[in-house]
């Protein structure tokens, strides 16, 4: 049960990976860096076709190997870089320790889990590549989006009367 | 040098390139990679109604908008810029049970036939968009994240419940994909 006595950085962190773990505030402006970082995931996103509808459902009839290598050298990578981070205690560029949150488990990432992996297979597309998707040109899409986040705002609706 | 940059890109440079956006994001400003949390914070800040789980503080979060933001403008400029001329090519087997549900259209990332705005008043065409993207929302947030944050960012840190959470998407994904998406289709 939510309630006010949490702080703003409990609520905020709840069911979530994505999470500001910064302390510093800094003007809007900063943003723009992580915008870039988009621009270049988008584009990466597309010419890999990592967004295309058809990619994953190769992927989920084991018709090709594409997004399994993708997805799978993406988390080598990945693991490197989180590896050598703490390894060898490698800060922001603004001077900031780097900070990871351990994840706790709920029944949620069962249920949830399954749920989006329906919805993954029908749409072929998680949220990253609905953005990418919009893009494109493919504005339909953004009418997905839409649900997506009615969706989310369904789960905040009766999140305490759902099993975790 | 553009020519070769606007083929397909093969996995083995696309893979590893989705990976570093971990570091990037890490150093940048100790940002933990995730996207689906971008539509929980479009929630916080447009409608939170009151719901405890979106009464927040959204703006410390706004990285996330403006990365997302930036994904949709790279699609934009991956298809003016860099498109490849020639439709997807996919697996013969894929290719020939798609023809069957009068699926042959492979120019858009997307297929055209069954996903466009006039379809969205058939059957097939809500359920593929409108209930599909409802999905996506709703469990993403159950689970706690979503492709990126879970798959990519969770196993990165060797977090187990993420690997549980991954396993879940591909069961999802492949009930989905083999046993209830062909009945979709054949509507």
């Amino acid at each position: 049960m939510l309630q006010h006595k949490n702080t703003d950085f409990e609520t905020r962190t709840l069911d979530a990976v994505c999470v500001n773990n910064s302390e510093l505030t800094h003007k809007w402006y900063h943003n723009i860096k992580y915008m870039v970082v988009g621009i270049l995931f988008g584009i990466v996103f597309v010419k890999s076709e990592v967004v295309s509808w058809f990619r994953i459902q190769e992927m989920f009839r084991l018709q090709s190997f594409h997004m399994y290598g993708i997805i799978g050298s993406a988390v080598l990578v990945g693991m490197i870089s989180v590896w050598l981070i703490k390894k060898f205690n490698i800060k922001t560029i603004y001077g900031e320790r780097i900070e990871f949150h351990p994840k706790t488990f709920n029944q949620g990432q069962i249920y949830g889990g399954l749920l989006f992996g329906l919805g993954w297979a029908i749409t072929g597309a998680c949220p990253g590549p609905l953005f990418a998707q919009i893009g494109t040109g493919a504005t339909v899409i953004a009418v997905t989006l839409l649900s997506a986040i009615a969706g989310t705002w369904v789960y905040g609706l009766i999140r305490d009367r759902l099993p975790h | 040098m553009i020519e070769f940059i606007k083929q397909p890109w093969p996995w083995y440079i696309a893979g590893p390139l989705i990976g570093l956006t971990v570091p990037a994001l890490l150093i940048l400003g100790n940002k933990s990679f995730g996207i689906s949390s971008s539509l929980r914070h479009i929630c916080a800040a447009c409608l939170p109604a009151n719901i405890p789980f979106f009464k927040y503080d959204w703006k410390k979060e706004a990285w996330n908008l403006f990365f997302v933001f930036g994904i949709l403008v790279g699609g934009a400029i991956a298809i003016a810029l860099l498109s490849n001329p020639n439709p997807i090519e996919v697996n013969p087997k894929l290719a020939t049970e798609l023809a069957g549900y009068g699926i042959t259209n492979y120019d858009n990332l997307i297929p055209q036939e069954i996903m466009n705005w006039p379809a969205l008043l058939t059957l097939k065409g809500f359920l593929l968009m409108v209930v599909g993207g409802f999905l996506v929302g709703f469990g993403t947030r159950y689970a706690g994240g979503c492709t990126s944050g879970h798959a990519i960012m969770g196993l990165s840190n060797l977090q187990w419940p993420s690997l549980i959470s991954t396993i879940c998407f591909m069961i999802g994904g492949f009930i989905m994909a083999n046993l209830i998406l062909p009945h979709i289709l054949s509507l």
